[in-house]
Parts: structure tokens; C-alpha cells; sequence
């Protein structure tokens, strides 16, 4: 083992690792560095993105990305998730300061907790062993429920806090006990020793460790019948937390399930399939569904999140290349469409500074804050796959890889079931548009607020359709990457 | 016209001019809208001019490659010609029409500039999923349109319109993907050519079938267009009628039509049935409104089922008749929708019984609205009797059963548009605000009398607009003969008489030629 290769293929982990536990010093030894945290970690993560890029750039596949005997990649596929989880981290630690301060709540410990997160999301991405994807799935978990409830003083906060971990734990053990299946009849934790041992006709225990992991990973994604946590624990996260939440942790969570699928269970396709596809239509449905009666706008983009993950699944039951490129341009245009809705979520504030997350709060908004309405109203019918925005052009990648993998049934009826989404998407435009003011969101935004805001408008406006290509053109390479078999 | 991208500019000048009307005080909107729209009439005249009929089928191409997965490529043949230079006539009147909104007017003329440009966009397409994103974008500023600046009941038909029209058109993308898929090509052009598996064009004419029909829209599918007629504003209502409906015909002779001719011949008797049943129906429907939007719109259904029976005639005459009926529909459902708007603005009420004896205090207003009526029941000189004679005449020789209930809609558009002439304009002045209405002004004169102008032009000269269309019409029946259902009147044409038939002396056997000639 070339540990000096190895060191160097995990060098954006490295230096994740190391910006955390010395931002971890900063932050015990002075307890009002929040904001030199905040940016000591953004710029830690912005170079952490910078070292992934080049493997990225070239397409870097096979035994060469391998590090450590074979138990993390760092390939195009990876690079190419890490990347957009880097982004959308320093996008989640641009918009919480104005949030927690507000709260007199904004501790370090924010910026470093999402560094830890993001780090073990990074080994998630990476994972080409069932002990690493533990290692980096833990990592990512036990950050991530300490930023649930990191308004300790708040109920709703504390309570996400509780059930993300308790739920989360559970979700653990299954796939904890799915691996130890899979171990049991392969003699292999490695995806490529899984892979090898997984020919044929597959055993009853081996076909329940596929079925233990699959479902594990499921409540990581939030995919139905995995589904029910998401709600609550979106609801009571604080905002910016919330925004992490459906952005970095969800990518990294479908990358990782995309590469078991295709790595570790790539010779059992036919089994995961029907696994995978049912999870997409009942996802995209109760997703649907579930929004309709919502009435505060995080549950709402709570259930729209499982809808869309219905969504980017039908990209991962076509287990073709082309579908695996599909999720990952809907992955990219997803994110920036929930980093802009929770941002616009954000900014919806009285003169006092007092959050609202009410869908009655916003009527008439098209008449107070008319750019802040167009912005979120470009959003939602972006979500709901409305051409000319860029939205549609992730629900057109994922079908046509349906279509392309002869799953035309799937295709049709996914495509038929997101018109309900487009309900209550359409909805939200309605009570921004048509109804009467309620006059209740006049405070001012931070700048922060409205970059993000507007650079995510900008992505999902007609003018996004221009990166159709280089777009294309990366997640093709990622896609190649992961189903490089040597 | 060299390499002028003439197109492309017709698609920039409205969508530049929208984005400026977002920022700007509502006067300002409104001379902006208006240039804007009248450069467009502009080169939409200048396109009719330097359309070469006779020429190339395809014309004014323009192709960028600068999206993956399909192409920017533009162009038009004659059909697309003649509905992008409706869509362009009737924008600048929807523009002036639109002087009684007050509330947001620069978001307003906006939302109708970006929808002028996804009209055009639809037409000149040649790229399958670049017509598709202008075929879809439209449910945005048409939902906005309706939703902000509609009636009492605008938020139900909002909704309405855009989940009945969402859900059509979704299963069409899915055949789009199949189709380029099979084909391995986004270009219109190519795939008007493709022969698909005749077991294959069953499912794809049915998806695109389900995005048509609503859109047409088409009985039983058609209850989401009385509602957003009848609550949308009066331009509103002129585009929806004028320009929008055509997306579904343009849909059937573009795509149904010559992509899946077998498909099609499988199809005629839904199509046929449908059709049949929405001229008697809708018409029945239209006899019974009290409600003068709600009446036209009604019409406007059965109107669309004599296009669609003209175009499932398989025949030339039938093909060009629809696209007539189209146009002329266009026209004259416009104008109608704009007479209302008139009144309307005077007395805010659409209900029928509120008026009366217009004739008596607003003579010009009148004489607009009696045309207008005629055209639409079809009077000869009209234009609405060019496109229904054709496409009955076309109908007829394929199904003579079908002509003959497609036919009683003629009788009963009679009824009701004369019904509901002689309730408003006609009788004693029982109302005595509606009484006291002024006459047309200039601004009116200068909406209506254009449409006028067009309507007897097509009424009378229908050649200016058959002959850009004739070559397409003659390749598309070329592609559908060998699909063509066979037709039950067994027309046999007669030997033409050797002289006048007032001729003095004539042969004795004249009567027999006669005979013939009249079957």
C-alpha cells in the first residue's frame, strides 16, 4: 500500500479534518470568533472543493483513484458529489449568522459542526467499503443531530434534535445489520469483493442484507416508505439548518446509494431495481400528496424534497450510466433550487426580525416584495418542472434515461403523478400573486440572503439551460467513473 | 433575406421589451408593449413578403447548437407562417385592448409580451423539445394572466387551466423521448419523415393525442375553457381564443398528422365521434348562456371540432379548410371577444340581459358586431364560410355521415350567434344605463377595424392565404394517402359539358352530366 499516493487522493479530507479541529481550538478558546470561524470554514471548504475539482476535470476512474487498499475512491463521481456538497455547505454558512443572531444562538461551534458533517459526507461519497461508508455516514449523522437541535433553548428545535437521532440510530441498525448479511455470505466488507461474490442467483440471506441496506440508505434519502422523519425534523431544525439538511447530506446520501447500487450490488441490478422504483413512485406521490395540506412552508419543502428524491431515484432505477449522469444533473439543479426556496424562507421576516414560515404569511407578497415573490415564484414552478425554467431540465434527463433504459411505464406514470406536485407549487404562486396582501414580511434581508437568492435565480432562470452542456458533460465523466469496472 | 436571423429577432424584440416593462411606471409599460408589438407586426409582415411560396419547404432556418440534448433551430413552412403572422396581428390590438387595466400594468403587458414569444417560439420550432418547452412555457404568464387580473371566480380557473393542461401535455414529453429515442433525432423536419412502428404510433399518437385534445381543446375535455374565458381579461381572452387554441390544431397537422399517419387512420372515428359530438353538444350548450364570454367560448369549442374534423378528413380540402377555420377562428373569436370587452368596459357586466337595442345608440359598434357574428355563423364573403365549406367539403368524402351532424353546427352557430346579436344589439333600449353607452372610439375603431378588414379579405380572396400553405398541405396529404381511410361517398367526378349549360341548342343528354356533377 502506497500510503503516500493514498495521502494525497484524500487530501480535501485531510484538509477538512484539519480546519475542523483547529477551528474547534479557535472555538473553545474564544467564544465570540463565530464569524472568523464561519469564514476560516467557508474558505477551508472552498479549497477542499478546489482539490476535488482536478479529479473531476479528468475524469479520474479506476485503480489509480483507489486509496488505501481499496476502501475510498476518489474518482470523478466522487469529486463531482463533493463538489456540489462544498458548494452548498459555504452557501448554508453564508445565510446563518443573520438567523442565529437574532436569536443570540450563533455559536463557533455552527461552522465547525458543519464541517465535520461535511467531511464525513465527503467519506460517504467515497466509500468503496461497507466500514467506511459507516465511518463517514456516522460522522455525517452525529454532526448533523447536534446541529438539529443547536437552538438548545428552542422546543421545536430540541424535539428534531431527538427524533433525527433516534430515528437515525434505528436507520443505523438496519443497515448495520444489512451489512453484516451482505458480510455474512460474501466473506467481503469491499463493494468490489460484494460485487464479485453477488453473481447469479442471489441467496435469501444475501437478497435481505440487499434489502436491510437499501432500506437503511432510504432513510438517509428520505425516500418513502424511510420517509417519515423528514417533516418533523425539517420543521423544527432551525432554518439555515434545515437548508443544510435538503442540500448536502441529501447529495451526498444519493451518491452513496448509487454507488452500493451500482458498486457493491452492480450484479444483482434486477434485484435493487423493483426495490428502487417502488421507492421512487412512492415517494414522488406521497410527496405530492403529503404537501398538499401543508401549512408552514418548511413541512411544505419538506414533502417537496421527498418528491423530488421520487424523482432523482427513477434516474437510479434505469442503472445505466446515462441514468446515474441524469441524477446528477438533477442533484445540481435541486440543490440550488432548495438552497433558493429555504433561503427565501429566510428572508420572510417582520420590522422586528421575527421569522415567519407560514404559507399565509406570504399572500399578496407579489405586491410588498415583488423581487423577493418573483424569485420564489421562479423557484416553485422550477421545482415543479415548468419549462423554460431549469428545473424541467432535471425531470427531462431523469425520464429520458427512463425512457432510454425501456422503463417507459415508469416514465409515464412518475411524469403523470408530478402533476399533483405542480398543485400545490402553483398554489404558493397563487397566495404570492393572487391574493391580498397580509402586509406581515417587511423586514430588510442581508446581503447574503439576497446573493444566494440571486445567484440560485439566475441558475434555475432559461438562462441555466447554457450550462446544459458543461453540465452534461461533467456528470457524464462522474457517471463513467462509477461504473468503471476493472 | 440573406442571413438575417429574422426569427430569432422576432422572438428577442417582445422578450427584451417584457423584461424592460417589469421595471418600468405603467405608462411607460404601455408604449413599450405597443412598439414592441408592432415592430414584431412589422417583421411579421416583412416575413410574409420574403416567404418564397413555391420555394423551399423549410424557410428562415436558423440552427445554434448550443444547449446539449437538443438544438436552438428555428423555421417555418407556410402553415407556420400564416399562425405566426396571427399571432403578431393580434398582439398590438390585445395591447390597446388592454387600456382598462389599471392594477400592475407593467407585470400585465410583461406576462403578454412573454407570451407572445412562446407563440411565435411554438411555431417556428423545428427542434421537438425546443417546441415543447415554448408549448409548456405558455401555462406561466397564462396562468398569471388569469390568476391576477381575472374575474370574481379567476383563482378556480387558474388552477383549472393550468393542472388540465399540465397533465395533457406530460405524457406527450414521454413520447417525445421515446420518439427521439427510436429515431435518434430532436429535428422535426427529420421525424415528420420517420416511419415509426405502426404498433409503437398507437401509444405515441394517444400521448400526444392527450396533449392536443386539451388543448384544442376538444369534447369532453374542453370544461377548463369557458371557465378561464369567461374569467380572464378581455386580451386575455382574444389570446387565448385567437392564437393559443391554434397551438392544438397546429399540434395535429405538425406532429399526429405526419408523424403517425397509421395512428391516425386508427384514430379517425374517436376524432370523428368527439368531433361530431362537440358541433352538436357545445353548440346546444351555447344556445342556453346567459353570459356573452361564456357563449363565444362555447362556440369557440365547436369551431375547433370542425377543425379537427376537417383535419382527419385525409384530404386536401378538408387539411386546408382546418387551417382556415383556424385563421378565420383566430380572427374572428378575437374580434368577438373584444366587441364584448367594449360593452363590458362600459357597463362592467357580461351578462346578456343588461344590454339592448345597441343599434339604437351605438350604430358603428353595431355594424362591428353584426360582421363579426356573420363571419362567425360563416356567411359567404366571410371568412368563416371559406374554412367551413372546405372542411365540410372535405369531411364529405371521407364520411358523409360526420358531415352531415358536423353540418348542423353551422345551423345552430346561426342560432345562437343571432340569438345573442338580437338580444344586445336589437329590440327596445329596456336598460337605461345601457342606453346612455357611447358609440366606439378611436382606440376601438382601431382594434376592430384592422380585424375587420382581415376578415373580408379571407372571405373574399382566400387564395392570399391558401397559396404559402398549398405546398405543405399537398405533402402532408401525400404522406397520409397511404394511411387514408377509405371514404363512403364514392365521389365520381363528372365529364365537364361541351358548352354553357344556358348555351342555346344545347345536346339532349345534358341532363345527365348534370346529374353527375351535382353528386
Amino acid at each position: 500500500m502506497d500510503f503516500k499516493a493514498s495521502l494525497a487522493l484524500i487530501a480535501p479530507e485531510i484538509l477538512l479534518s484539519l480546519s475542523a479541529l483547529a477551528l474547534l481550538l479557535v472555538a473553545a478558546w474564544s467564544r465570540n470568533s463565530s464569524r472568523l470561524v464561519s469564514i476560516l470554514a467557508a474558505v477551508a471548504l472552498g479549497g477542499a472543493a478546489f482539490l476535488a475539482a482536478p479529479a473531476l476535470c479528468a475524469g479520474a476512474m479506476g485503480p489509480d483513484t483507489l486509496a488505501f487498499g481499496g476502501q475510498f475512491a476518489a474518482d470523478a463521481f466522487a469529486s463531482f458529489s463533493k463538489i456540489l456538497i462544498y458548494v452548498a455547505a459555504i452557501a448554508c454558512l453564508m445565510i446563518a449568522p443573520r438567523f442565529f443572531d437574532r436569536q443570540g444562538a450563533m455559536r463557533p461551534e455552527y461552522p465547525v459542526l458543519v464541517l465535520l458533517a461535511t467531511l464525513g459526507m465527503g467519506i460517504m461519497v467515497s466509500a468503496t467499503d461497507f466500514i467506511t461508508l459507516y465511518v463517514g455516514l456516522e460522522l455525517n449523522s452525529l454532526a448533523a443531530y447536534v446541529l438539529a437541535s443547536f437552538m438548545r433553548s428552542d422546543d421545536r428545535s430540541a424535539e428534531a434534535g431527538l427524533k433525527y437521532f433516534v430515528l437515525g440510530a434505528l436507520a443505523s441498525g438496519i443497515l448495520l445489520y444489512g451489512v453484516s448479511l451482505v458480510y455474512g455470505f460474501t466473506g467481503t466488507t469491499s463493494f468490489e469483493g460484494a460485487r464479485a461474490a453477488l453473481t447469479g442467483e442471489l441467496s435469501m440471506g444475501a437478497l435481505f442484507g440487499l434489502i436491510f441496506v437499501l432500506a437503511g440508505l432510504a432513510f438517509k434519502i428520505s425516500a418513502v416508505p424511510f420517509h417519515m422523519w423528514t417533516p418533523d425534523v425539517y420543521e423544527g431544525a432551525p432554518t439555515p439548518v434545515t437548508t443544510f439538511f435538503s442540500t448536502a447530506p441529501k447529495v451526498a446520501a444519493i451518491a452513496l446509494t448509487a454507488r452500493v447500487a451500482v458498486d457493491a450490488f452492480g450484479a444483482q441490478a434486477d434485484a435493487w431495481r423493483q426495490i428502487v422504483i417502488f421507492a421512487a413512485l412512492a415517494s414522488i406521490v406521497l410527496g405530492a400528496l403529503g404537501a398538499i395540506g401543508q401549512s408552514n412552508l418548511k413541512r411544505l419543502l419538506a414533502y417537496s424534497s421527498i418528491n423530488n428524491v421520487g424523482f432523482i431515484l427513477i434516474g437510479l432505477a434505469a442503472a445505466t450510466a446515462g441514468g446515474v449522469s441524469a441524477m446528477l444533473v438533477y442533484l445540481a439543479i435541486y440543490v440550488a433550487m432548495s438552497l433558493g426556496s429555504f433561503v427565501v424562507v429566510l428572508m420572510l421576516r417582520t420590522a422586528e426580525g421575527e421569522q415567519l414560515e407560514g404559507v399565509a404569511d406570504i399572500a399578496g407578497l407579489s405586491r410588498t416584495q415583488p423581487l423577493l415573490a418573483l424569485c420564489f415564484a421562479a423557484m416553485m414552478f422550477s421545482i415543479a418542472g415548468i419549462p423554460p425554467l431549469f428545473g424541467f431540465w432535471g425531470k427531462f434527463v431523469v425520464f429520458q434515461a427512463a425512457v432510454e433504459a425501456d422503463l417507459v411505464a415508469l416514465a409515464a406514470i412518475g411524469i403523470a403523478a408530478s402533476v399533483i406536485s405542480a398543485f400545490y407549487y402553483i398554489k404558493i404562486v397563487k397566495v404570492m400573486y393572487f391574493d391580498e396582501p397580509a402586509g406581515v414580511v417587511t423586514g430588510k434581508s442581508d446581503w447574503a440572503h439576497w446573493l444566494i437568492l440571486g445567484v440560485t435565480t439566475l441558475f434555475v432562470s432559461p438562462l441555466g439551460y447554457l450550462l446544459t452542456s458543461p453540465l452534461g458533460y461533467l456528470a457524464d465523466k462522474a457517471a463513467a467513473a462509477l461504473f468503471f469496472v476493472a | 433575406m440573406g442571413g438575417f436571423p429574422i426569427l430569432s429577432v422576432m422572438l428577442l424584440v417582445p422578450l427584451l421589451a417584457g423584461v424592460a416593462c417589469l421595471f418600468v411606471e405603467a405608462k411607460a409599460a404601455r408604449t413599450i408593449a405597443l412598439a414592441a408589438t408592432l415592430i414584431d407586426l412589422a417583421l411579421g409582415v416583412v416575413l410574409w413578403l420574403n416567404f418564397d411560396i413555391g420555394g423551399a419547404q423549410w424557410q428562415f432556418t436558423e440552427r445554434a447548437p448550443i444547449f446539449a440534448g437538443f438544438n436552438y433551430a428555428l423555421g417555418i413552412d407556410g402553415i407556420a407562417l400564416l399562425l405566426i403572422v396571427l399571432s403578431v396581428f393580434l398582439m398590438p390590438i390585445c395591447i390597446l385592448a388592454s387600456q382598462s387595466i389599471e392594477k400592475r400594468v407593467g407585470e400585465y403587458m410583461a406576462a403578454f409580451l412573454f407570451m407572445e414569444v412562446l407563440m411565435i417560439g411554438v411555431f417556428a420550432a423545428q427542434d421537438l423539445f425546443l417546441f415543447y418547452i415554448f408549448f409548456e412555457a405558455g401555462l406561466i404568464p397564462m396562468y398569471l394572466i388569469i390568476g391576477i387580473w381575472g374575474g370574481q371566480n379567476r383563482i378556480y380557473a387558474a388552477y383549472k387551466f393550468f393542472l388540465y393542461t399540465l397533465l395533457g401535455s406530460v405524457l406527450m414529453l414521454i413520447a417525445m423521448l421515446w420518439m427521439v429515442n427510436e429515431a435518434g433525432t430532436t429535428d422535426i423536419p427529420t421525424l415528420m419523415q420517420y416511419d415509426f412502428p405502426p404498433a409503437a404510433q398507437t401509444w405515441l399518437w394517444l400521448a400526444f393525442f392527450a396533449s392536443f385534445a386539451v388543448k384544442m381543446p376538444m369534447w369532453p375535455v374542453h370544461t377548463w375553457l369557458p371557465d378561464a374565458h369567461v374569467q380572464a381579461p378581455t386580451a386575455g381572452s382574444v389570446i387565448l381564443a385567437g392564437v393559443l387554441l391554434k397551438m392544438g390544431g397546429y399540434g395535429f397537422i405538425r406532429f399526429s398528422l405526419p408523424m403517425f399517419p397509421e395512428a391516425s387512420a386508427q384514430f379517425v372515428w374517436l376524432i370523428w365521434g368527439l368531433s361530431m359530438a362537440a358541433v352538436v353538444i357545445t353548440s346546444l350548450i351555447a344556445l342556453v348562456q346567459q353570459d356573452m364570454k361564456k357563449l363565444i367560448a362555447y362556440s369557440s369549442v365547436a369551431h375547433m371540432a370542425i377543425v379537427t374534423i376537417g383535419l382527419f378528413a385525409f384530404n386536401v380540402q378538408g387539411l386546408e379548410g382546418a387551417m382556415i377555420v383556424m385563421l378565420s377562428h383566430g380572427l374572428v373569436s378575437g374580434a368577438l371577444f373584444l366587441c364584448v370587452g367594449v360593452i363590458y368596459d362600459r357597463l362592467h357586466t357580461r351578462e346578456i340581459d343588461r344590454y339592448g337595442g345597441l343599434a339604437i345608440n351605438m350604430p358603428k359598434y353595431a355594424l362591428f358586431f353584426l360582421l363579426f357574428t356573420m363571419a362567425s355563423i360563416g356567411l359567404p364573403g366571410t371568412s368563416g364560410f371559406v374554412g367551413e365549406f372546405l372542411s365540410l367539403a372535405g369531411i364529405y368524402q371521407a364520411n358523409t355521415w360526420a358531415t352531415l351532424v358536423c353540418a348542423t353546427g353551422i345551423i345552430l352557430g346561426a342560432g345562437y350567434m343571432l340569438y345573442l346579436y338580437w338580444r344586445i344589439a336589437f329590440g327596445v333600449q329596456k336598460n337605461a344605463d345601457a342606453a346612455a353607452m357611447p358609440d366606439l372610439s378611436l382606440r376601438e375603431w382601431l382594434m376592430l377595424g384592422p380585424i375587420a378588414a382581415a376578415v373580408l379579405w379571407m372571405g373574399v380572396y382566400p387564395e392570399s392565404f391558401l397559396a404559402p400553405m398549398r405546398q405543405d398541405i399537398a405533402a402532408l396529404d401525400a404522406r397520409l394517402s397511404r394511411a387514408a381511410p377509405e371514404g363512403d361517398s364514392h365521389l365520381a367526378p363528372g365529364t365537364p359539358r361541351a358548352e354553357a349549360a344556358n348555351a342555346v341548342g344545347g345536346t339532349h343528354d345534358a341532363g345527365h352530366g348534370e346529374a353527375e356533377g351535382a353528386h
